[in-house]
């Protein structure tokens, strides 16, 4: 079910509403440690089960348009943002919404991370600083598969999923060893896809 | 010089942050052979922020199903701006730093080479464009979203966009062999990070204190030596 572009309001935003919006994303991005899909749970507990401003589906929605649409993944924060506004009534507010979501989730980690960095750099020589970049190295390959392996398992329909399992094991090799442009091997999958063979 | 002399000085000193002089290796014997591999910089970089925005830009709109594969490939295969070293290392910190890891990524890399300004102008390259792509495929999405094709289409989108991810951990994989945490533990730590995530999803911050302390402690060891 989606919201149909001219709408009646489905939920009424006052301006302590923005601003609970607001604060609740900023203090999601100090916590969006390894990328901001890690605290989506707690968006949705937010966003969808205690306020109501978003359907289920509009959550979802969110995060599967922002990762095939090109560039980080992180605007599905701003699709969300899009779609309260929606909700609240006119596409002003809509993108007001993704004014709010994407400052809010922006904000607090670009000015930790700008400074934090500066500072590893500056210091880069010291032996805790050097430990600390290549000593984490391990765990971060970890997490990049942890993250393939999770976003593999979404399809979420059971027993059809082996068919997309072996597209995304089939699209990793692919990219590993050789250097055929990632378009075309999206593009394949999409295809794929609408011909319904997934 | 007098008060006023030395506050206009000041006031025309470049807002750029300071950054010392890149050591060179032999004049640090100290610090032993592992200072070489992560000095080894780089041969190429942006020539100004114009470039590094339009390259930003360019490379996130590429970025069906995430940046990542693509940051990669374009930063360090194909201008050399990063050494794969380099690249894990700034991974590394773009992870564990909150936010988005790319956007920290732009963050770090614009910000070391033109300061603030630097920063900012690569996050721009890497969200403006996307943002008004995505809100218009949402539109697009609203109109069409009841042809199963479309819905067909995103499925298989986002399962290679999980197979992109994968292959990036891969390709990164190749700097371990560098690394100062012996291979052997470098696996351990891995599988075990894989295994508690993915599998048995603990949250994300205790494993990166337990796993990642773990590994820091060993490449502090290791560098000691």
């Amino acid at each position: 079910m989606t919201v149909p572009l001219t709408t009646v309001p489905m939920i009424v935003l006052a301006w302590h509403d923005w601003l609970n919006l607001f604060s609740h994303f900023l203090l999601l991005s100090l916590m969006s440690v390894g990328g901001a899909i890690s605290t989506t749970s707690e968006m949705h507990r937010f966003l969808v089960e205690q306020h109501h401003w978003l359907t289920q589906a509009q959550f979802n929605d969110s995060i599967a348009i922002a990762q095939a649409a090109p560039g980080p993944n992180v605007l599905f924060v701003a699709l969300m943002g899009w779609n309260v506004g929606m909700n609240a009534g006119s596409p002003l507010a809509a993108a007001f919404g993704v004014a709010v979501t994407m400052c809010g989730i922006l904000i607090p980690s670009t000015f930790l991370t700008y400074f934090a960095s500066q500072w590893g750099h500056r210091n880069r020589h010291l032996r805790v600083v050097r430990a600390f970049k290549q000593g984490m190295a391990p765990l971060v390959i970890a997490l990049l598969m942890a993250t393939a392996w999770i976003l593999a398992s979404a399809g979420g329909r059971g027993a059809a999923d082996w068919r997309l399992w072996l597209v995304s094991l089939a699209s990793c090799l692919v990219i590993w060893r050789t250097r055929l442009h990632l378009l075309w091997v999206l593009g394949a999958g999409a295809l794929l896809g609408a011909l319904q063979l997934l | 010089m007098d008060k006023d002399g030395a506050a206009a000085h000041n006031a025309r000193m470049p807002s750029l942050p300071a950054l010392p002089p890149e050591p060179r290796p032999e004049l640090r014997p100290d610090l032993g052979p592992a200072v070489l591999s992560t000095t080894a910089s780089a041969p190429c970089r942006p020539a100004s922020l114009r470039a590094l925005f339009v390259a930003f830009t360019w490379l996130a709109l590429q970025g069906f199903g995430g940046v990542l594969a693509v940051v990669q490939r374009e930063l360090v295969e194909r201008k050399q701006w990063l050494t794969h070293e380099e690249f894990v290392e700034d991974w590394a910190v773009a992870q564990v730093l909150p936010g988005p890891n790319v956007v920290n990524l732009a963050l770090m890399f614009g910000g070391r080479l033109f300061g603030l300004r630097g920063a900012l102008t690569a996050l721009a390259g890497l969200l403006a464009a996307p943002l008004v792509v995505v809100v218009l495929l949402a539109l697009l999405h609203n109109r069409f979203a009841a042809y199963p094709a479309v819905e067909g289409a995103l499925r298989g989108m986002a399962a290679v966009s999980a197979g992109l991810i994968g292959a990036t951990g891969l390709k990164m994989s190749v700097a371990l062999a560098n690394n100062p945490v012996p291979l052997g533990w470098c696996v351990a730590i891995a599988v075990a990070g894989f295994v508690l995530v993915a599998l048995l999803h603990v949250p994300l911050l205790y494993v990166m204190a337990v796993l990642g302390g773990l590994g820091c402690v060993l490449a502090w060891r290791r560098l000691r030596a």
